[in-house]
């Protein structure tokens, strides 16, 4: 007897090229129009065939966005699937393979699954994709309709025989999939939510994607490296849609550059990398720092040092964000912690980058990119495009001194005034100097905007008790699971807080965490954000929650951890 | 059309940092020259550089200015050349800014096309960080580092150049204000990525490639000259004996990655999101 009551935690596993990714696709889109809650994520390894992948899809009641190591429906597509996600298997756990792949497995129910003999019956060995969605679909008894036009959508050009073929397969996999939850009493009730029919099923790369496109960004130069890329092909597909400028660099110190050129001439313009290929323009970032051009930096973290993991996850890149960039400037750093928090920080960059004249961070990560959820249409914030440029006169000098720091921002080719920036020490009109008084002055007028960010900085976000003694701080991706953990174990003496923006931080910030105890969960091995706010408010962190392995978090584990530090 | 006396590109009371008889003052009359008789309108022009002493030419001209990073004035010119093509873009650095610290970006500007000038002051050695080899130093020379002379072969930046199939190489000589001027003025004019080699005496550093060593080392192509022909540019820009001068390399009709990538002429900074477009850009994930 399984019963599955509000959640159920299916996963696909198989090599690179089996089709694992398409099987889950196809399957949140499903469970996505018949109006459940999906919560997807993926982890592989870095090679383009063979290895061992999988992606858990997550049916929840109430709406979720984090990873659980619990298994309860495996479909495993070769028999490797079970050995590397094996200690994820357990009692409970009813796994669908081949039977070739389950000679001698241990814990766990195995169901001989013939997925192939299926397809070959329906038409076509490559038609088991279909059939393993389908006995999916039968196990959890949700009709074939929305399966089938999808079908019949995927398919279309392929003819309408192919259509009938796969819709032949889904159906051996349903039938299959109904019987043996018969046969294996197997139960699941989770109750569809009430959706509205708004939503979007989007992955956290579109997120930041819709995000860009909707801050009205017009450049894009990136070199490819993996998590990141996911955005600057988003934007690749969207360049004619939007007018967007997108070029493939011939190396990431390009890219900066190019990025830094763009904006001068008044485009808003951004950068995606990783760490390892960040590291490569923090020049760059100096550059932007100096010269008050606005940039925006988006960096989808893996586990570094060097190569590191990567196709795995991480939230190592926070320091390196911080500290990037030779000599004194400010930067702003962002780091979402949903998708529709994502389209809203992307806005909010160029906006920050505009109006304050500075480099401003987007920090993700391989698991918040590689995730896929439904967002609420109308849940998507819009911020006013404000470009916060002047039309320059004759008399234009760049970097005049002002009250705040921050100077009209001309570009060239408008007004009748010339735009003149400098990666030296420079006067108002941009001119190199080595006057010791301009120099100070400078300085300080770079420097002056960060109070003012400050201020603007928002609160972080509380979930849980009012007045619980005890906060338990996450930042960016690691909302989802932060929450769900807090959720389970209902605690009245904890509370969770959500950083969006980790820099600079608001003043009260101190205030909130004063004589609480406070516990830092993050996704790298020293705990990097713990000891920002212990160099901002000499706030102690009573315990840190790390994990550094290139996993993210899962429920589980959180709960366990807060258990323990509960008990100390 | 520009007052005939007056050039708008001049600037006045500028402290110039470059040493005396410095072969970079001849260049920034050339320049200043240059974009006077093409009657370019200031507003419009943007001159972008590195690091080094030739990348502060902008410094003197009364044009818009992005001094940039050392070796990185490339891609910045591209960017602002995408983000707005209205504008006149030039790049302008030294030998070791654009053939040493951005060799990279000096092959992929040449690969893309886009529609700017790159000039390169070339004086064969490094100036700012007090006299060592540069990529282009002969070998042999003495310097403040190579004790016992230049050991590597210099960068070729012309084959390089025409290996890429850059549709504008040309090499001008600082010595010869007037020539150099004409050169620039055609470069400027060439629709697409236009390179101008420009030998330039170090009178503190080099004291190889003296002004007497380009007079007597250097000779125009003559007016018969084909320039379009690529096997014979080949020929001249590998030469050693004597070196050539002028437009080695002209070739019409190589789209430009402006083109390529669809960009039109509207400003980036006028640049707006379809409310429309959006909308029906979210629908297509619901």
């Amino acid at each position: 007897m399984h019963h599955f009551e509000e959640e159920i935690s299916i996963v696909f596993g198989g090599a690179a090229g089996q089709g694992v990714q398409t099987i889950a696709d196809a399957l949140v889109k499903v469970l996505k129009r018949k109006g459940y809650f999906v919560f997807a994520s993926t982890e592989f390894m870095s090679r383009i065939r063979g290895g061992s992948n999988s992606t858990e899809v997550r049916i929840t009641e109430k709406k979720r966005r984090a990873y659980v190591r619990r298994i309860d429906l495996l479909i495993a597509l070769n028999a490797d699937a079970i050995d590397h996600l094996g200690d994820r298997i357990s009692e409970s756990t009813i796994v669908f393979a081949e039977k070739d792949h389950l000679a001698g497995k241990g814990i766990g129910e195995y169901i001989e699954t013939p997925l192939s003999d299926f397809a070959k019956e329906a038409g076509n060995p490559i038609f088991s994709n279909t059939v393993a969605v389908g006995v999916v679909l039968g196990v959890l008894g949700i009709s074939l309709d929305v399966f089938n036009e999808y079908l019949s959508a995927q398919f279309a050009s392929k003819g309408e025989e192919v259509v009938a073929k796969n819709i032949k397969a889904a159906s051996f996999g349903y039938d299959f999939g109904v019987e043996k939850a018969e046969k294996n009493r197997i139960e699941v009730s989770i109750t569809p939510a009430d959706t509205p029919h708004d939503q979007l099923l989007i992955d956290g790369n579109a997120a930041v994607g819709i995000g860009t496109v909707a801050a009205g960004c017009s450049f894009i130069s990136s070199y490819p490296m993996s998590p990141a890329t996911g955005l600057l092909t988003f934007l690749a597909r969207k360049k004619d849609d939007f007018d967007i400028v997108v070029d493939q660099a011939e190396d990431e110190i390009a890219a900066i550059n190019a990025a830094l050129g763009a904006s001068y001439a008044g485009a808003r313009a951004i950068v995606s990398t990783s760490g390892g290929g960040f590291a490569l323009m923090e020049e760059g970032i100096s550059l932007a720092g100096v010269t008050e051009v606005p940039v925006v930096v988006h960096i989808g973290q893996r586990p570094g040092p060097a190569t590191g993991l990567p196709t795995r996850t991480e939230q190592g890149d926070l320091n390196l964000s911080l500290y990037a960039g030779h000599g004194d400037f400010s930067r702003v750093i962002l780091a979402p912690g949903s998708f529709p928090q994502a389209i809203e920080l992307m806005q909010r960059a160029f906006d920050l980058a505009d109006r304050y004249q500075t480099t401003v961070f987007v920090l993700t990560d391989q698991f918040f990119l590689d995730s896929v959820a439904s967002v609420s249409k109308n849940g998507i914030t819009r911020i006013p495009i404000e470009r916060h440029i002047v039309k320059t006169d004759r008399e234009y000098k760049r970097y005049s001194f002002t009250k705040n720091g921050l100077s009209p921002r001309g570009v060239p080719g408008y007004g009748d005034g010339i735009v003149k920036v400098d990666s030296h020490e420079h006067d108002e009109t941009g001119h190199l100097t080595e006057n010791f008084g301009i120099r100070q002055r400078m300085l300080d007028k770079r420097l002056h905007r960060l109070e003012e960010l400050a201020l603007e900085s928002p609160l972080p976000e509380r979930f849980g008790s009012v007045d619980a003694g005890t906060l338990v701080v996450s930042w960016g991706s690691n909302r989802g699971v932060l929450e769900e953990a807090l959720d389970k174990l209902g605690r009245k003496d904890f509370a969770g807080l959500h950083f969006c923006q980790l820099y600079p931080l608001h003043p009260d910030v101190g205030r909130i965490l004063e004589n609480r105890d406070v516990i830092v969960l993050e996704n790298n091995a020293t705990g990097q954000f713990a000891d920002l706010l212990g160099r901002e408010f000499g706030v102690r962190v009573t315990r840190r929650i790390l994990k550094a392995t290139g996993e993210p978090f899962s429920v589980e584990e959180v709960i366990d951890a807060l258990q323990e530090a509960r008990h100390e | 059309m520009n007052n005939m006396n007056v050039n708008p590109f001049d600037m006045r009371d500028k402290d110039i940092n470059w040493c005396p008889g410095c072969g970079n003052y001849k260049i920034l009359d050339a320049v200043k020259g240059a974009l006077f008789e093409l009657d370019l309108d200031r507003r419009n022009v943007v001159i972008v550089s590195g690091i080094g002493q030739a990348a502060k030419m902008p410094q003197y001209v009364n044009a818009n200015m992005f001094n940039g990073l050392h070796g990185r004035a490339l891609p910045v010119a591209m960017g602002v050349k995408l983000s707005n093509r209205n504008l006149t873009v030039i790049a302008e650095s030294g030998d070791g800014c654009m053939y040493g610290e951005g060799g990279n970006h000096f092959l992929h500007a040449l690969r893309r096309n886009y529609d700017i000038t790159v000039l390169v002051h070339d004086n064969m050695v490094y100036g700012l960080t007090k006299g060592q080899a540069s990529p282009t130093s002969h070998m042999g020379m003495k310097t403040t580092l190579q004790f016992d002379g230049v050991m590597l072969e210099p960068f070729n930046p012309l084959a390089v150049a025409l290996a890429l199939d850059a549709p504008f190489i040309a090499r001008a000589s600082a010595a010869d204000v007037e020539q150099t001027k004409e050169i620039i003025k055609e470069a400027v004019s060439f629709r697409g990525c236009s390179v101008v080699d420009v030998f330039q005496p170090c009178v503190i550093f080099n004291k190889m490639n003296t002004y007497k060593w380009f007079r007597d080392n250097t000779y125009y192509l003559p007016d018969e000259y084909n320039p379009a022909d690529r096997k014979l540019a080949f020929e001249k820009a590998v030469e050693t004996e004597k070196l050539p001068l002028g437009v080695i390399y002209r070739h019409e009709g190589r789209e430009l990655y402006e083109d390529l990538l669809g960009i039109d002429k509207t400003p980036a900074y006028e640049h707006e999101v379809s409310n429309t477009v959006f909308e029906k850009m979210l629908d297509d994930y619901c």
